[in-house]
Order: C-alpha cells, then sequence, then structure tokens
C-alpha cells in the first residue's frame, strides 16, 4: 500500500503521518507529479489560508494533478474546501471537483469554530463503523454548505458539509488525525476503499 | 452543536512537567509525552503545554518534544512559552504542534499577531492573556505574570481579534493556584466582547467550577493542571457531571 500526503506546503502533515503510521502505514511525503499519480491513496492536506495555498498548489502544477486522480483522494479541512468550486477566503477559485462555494461563518457563531462536534446522517464507506452522534474535531472559519455530494453533515448556527465524495474523491472538514478513535477509524476506512 | 472542552495544561520546565501555585514553588508532575498520551486516551479534548524554561537550548528541546508529543497523540494541542516570531511557530507546527500560543512577545509587538495569522491562519493562533485586578480593573501581566503593564484586559482581548487571534487563553492571576473556581464574571464580560473562543484558565479545584465557568463565565473551553495532574478531578467523572448539567461535551 503506498499512501502519498501531498506535500506543497500548506499545514500539518505530521500529525498524518504519525496517525498513519499508528495504523502500521509508512506514507511518502511528496509533491512529484509521477511519486503522486503512481500512489495507491492520495492523501490531500491543507491548514491555513485558501489563496495563498492555492497559489502553491499552482506553483508546482498541483492544480492539474489533483483533479485528474484516479485512486481514491482524501482531502483534509483546507484541503476539501480547495477541491470545491470556490471559497470566499480570499476569492480563491478552487479545483472544482465539489460544484459547491465555500463560505464564511456568519457571526451568530464563535469563529473560527474550534471544538469536537457531533457527526450526523453519516452515508458512505468512509464512515463505516463511525455512528451518527460520535465526536470529531473541527478547526475552521469557512464551510461547504449541504450538497448532493454531502457524505456526512454537523451543525454549527447551520448544517454543513462535515465531508463529501464525488467518484474517486473524498473531503473532510473535521482532522482525522487528531479525531481520536473516529478519526482513527475513518483513516483506516479510507485506506480500505 | 456546541460542545465544551476540557484542556489538561502541562507547564513544561528543560523537558519535564511542572506546576506551580501562583506560578511559584514549581513541583515535579512528570514525563509530557507520558502524561499527553494517558490524556488523550482518558477523555482530554485538547492539550496545551506552556514551556516556562529559559535556558538557550529550549528552542531546540521544545522542538523535539512537540514531535515525540505528536507522535504519541491523536487530538488537538497547543504550545506556547517564548514564542516570538514566525520561525520560532514554523517550526513547532512543522513538528506536529496544531496551535501555538502567544503571550508577553505579542503584547511588545501586536504586529506578530498579524503576521502569524496571515502566515498561518487564525486558528492556529492562540492569545495568552495573564491579567489581576487592580483597583476593579483587570490589569494585563507580563513574563509568566510577574511584570505588570498599563493594558486593560478587555482592551487588549478586543485587540488581538481584530488583529486575527483564533483564540483567547485567559489566565486570571488572582485565581491561579487557588482552586476556588474561575473568574466567571472576567469570562462572561470577555465571551461577550469577543466573538472568538475563549479558554478560562486558573482556578480549577472542584468540578463545579468547571460548570460555573461553562454556565456563568460562558467560557468555551476550560483549563486546568495539578487538579488532573493529581488525580483530584477525573476528567471522564467531570465530564458526566458536565452533561448531568445539560452542558455539552464530547464523551
Amino acid at each position: 500500500m503506498d499512501i502519498v500526503i501531498i506535500n506543497y506546503g500548506a499545514g500539518n502533515i505530521k500529525s498524518i503521518e504519525f496517525a498513519l503510521a499508528r495504523l502500521g502505514y509508512q506514507a511518502v511525503l511528496s509533491k512529484d507529479p509521477e511519486t503522486i499519480r503512481k500512489a495507491d491513496k492520495v492523501i490531500f492536506p491543507g491548514v491555513g489560508e485558501a489563496s495563498s495555498a492555492m497559489t502553491k498548489l499552482k506553483d508546482s502544477g498541483l492544480d492539474i494533478l489533483i483533479p485528474s486522480l484516479i485512486q481514491p483522494v482524501l482531502g483534509i479541512c483546507l484541503g476539501m474546501q480547495l477541491m470545491c468550486e470556490s471559497s470566499e477566503e480570499g476569492n480563491t477559485v478552487g479545483l472544482g471537483i465539489f460544484n459547491t462555494a465555500v463560505k464564511r461563518f456568519n457571526q451568530e457563531v464563535k469563529v473560527p469554530q474550534i471544538q469536537w462536534n457531533a457527526i450526523q446522517d453519516p452515508s458512505s464507506e468512509l464512515f463505516n463503523g463511525i455512528l451518527e452522534g460520535d465526536f470529531i474535531y473541527m478547526v475552521h472559519s469557512y464551510y461547504a454548505p449541504l450538497i448532493e455530494d454531502t457524505i456526512a453533515s454537523c451543525n454549527y448556527g447551520i448544517n454543513y458539509s462535515a465531508a463529501l465524495a464525488k467518484d474517486n474523491f473524498y473531503g473532510t472538514q473535521f482532522h482525522p488525525e487528531k479525531s481520536s478513535s473516529v478519526g482513527r477509524q475513518l483513516l483506516q476506512n479510507f485506506i480500505n476503499l | 452543536m456546541i460542545t465544551k472542552r476540557i484542556i489538561p495544561c502541562l507547564d513544561i520546565k528543560n523537558g519535564r512537567t511542572v506546576k506551580g501555585t501562583n506560578f511559584v514553588n514549581l513541583r515535579d508532575a512528570g514525563d509530557p509525552v507520558a502524561l499527553a498520551k494517558l490524556y488523550s486516551e482518558t477523555g482530554a479534548d485538547e492539550l496545551v503545554f506552556l514551556d516556562i524554561s529559559a535556558t538557550e537550548e529550549r528552542r531546540k528541546t521544545l522542538a523535539n518534544l512537540v514531535l515525540a508529543v505528536a507522535e504519541q497523540i491523536n487530538i488537538p494541542f497547543t504550545v506556547g512559552g517564548g514564542i516570538a516570531s514566525i520561525d520560532d511557530v514554523r517550526l513547532l507546527l512543522r513538528n506536529g504542534a496544531d496551535k501555538v500560543s502567544i503571550n508577553s512577545a505579542a503584547v511588545k509587538r501586536p504586529e506578530l499577531i498579524n503576521e502569524l495569522a496571515a502566515t498561518f491562519g487564525s486558528q492556529c493562533v492562540v492569545v495568552a492573556i495573564d491579567a489581576k485586578q487592580i483597583d476593579k480593573s483587570w490589569i494585563v501581566h507580563l513574563v509568566g505574570g510577574k511584570e505588570p503593564t498599563s493594558i486593560d484586559l478587555f482592551t487588549w482581548a478586543k485587540e488581538v481579534e481584530q488583529r486575527g487571534a483564533g483564540e483567547i487563553l485567559f489566565t486570571s492571576m488572582d485565581h491561579d493556584g487557588t482552586k476556588s473556581g474561575f473568574a466567571n464574571e472576567a469570562l462572561a464580560q470577555l465571551s461577550s466582547m469577543v466573538n472568538i473562543p475563549i479558554i478560562a484558565s486558573g482556578g480549577a479545584g472542584l468540578s463545579h467550577h468547571f460548570t460555573d465557568a461553562f454556565i456563568e463565565g460562558n467560557a468555551d473551553a476550560a483549563l486546568a493542571a495539578s487538579v488532573f495532574h493529581f488525580k483530584e478531578i477525573d476528567i471522564i467523572t467531570l465530564k458526566n457531571e458536565l452533561i448531568s448539567q445539560g452542558i455539552s461535551v464530547r464523551i
């Protein structure tokens, strides 16, 4: 099992690497197109600001490569948001995999959302063994609305997408690598795809 | 859903966990990595590491500790203590920290908050504020609470939010180490003034102090050290009590 974590200079990838190591998988960190293309599974992380992360993707041609991948791809947090059409953050044009626009939470709730939230309506093999009401760790100011590709939701003032899936592409707004045993299960499910 | 967070704080000196009363008289409470792992498996929602060492090697020692912690635990953690530059933060985040906490350096050069938020995102910038009530005013203190400033807690809190802080860790020096409860009035005022999460710190002694911090103080999270380190309060028991009081927590 070759797992590649896309290393484009955005985010806390060490924690993802360690989370996979605890499951017994040695992931490769890379931004080399050939290495990524040949991997069995690709993880697309991201923490930080959308427009600068998108610039980094473009600088290494990853904005073209990622949507063309055919193996299972998991975008995490900002990674998932960048897989959408666009983001209000920095007026960013995204990779266009998920057909939705990422929006900022309104001021009726504290922004960023930093807390453990409860999963609602999990409906994908990515959530095998994960139950309605299980807690996952969220830290974000922007969200993807509920769309056809939504495979789990959370509520924070409004209901929004906790996870998305379309063809071979998956995304989680939460951090599985920081979501204790529930996150561990989700990563194992992704590897099992 | 809104859930409140319970956060054990590990004060670190030269790679070991210590906790003092009113910031002095340190006591050794064990190995930080072992403690972190134990907490991650027994209900803690998040961890905070505050480095209080003052050695030349502190930067490297702390970075190595962060790496060792990240390898072992699968819940978020924040690292603070002596962080003063973008490079300091980059090293800690690269080694697996989720958030950094800045304190004195932000007071001395508030632009640091803007720079960190722009470089790494607000979600990983926690501004820690130590304050003490003097003649009815809450005054910000520096250097682990030793050095008073002329800055008002609430004015400063508003400013750090505007500059891009993602969270505020407020420690009441009047309550810290007393085990008599959190500074709930000040917490409630903070929470009504800013729209970023507030972590309550200083004063935890009994389970109901946490209930009060969440209900009266409207805090988003509560942090404590010795009551957890010395097993005076068990986090799962505490969370069950919080649930019985109608407060949502992860269990």
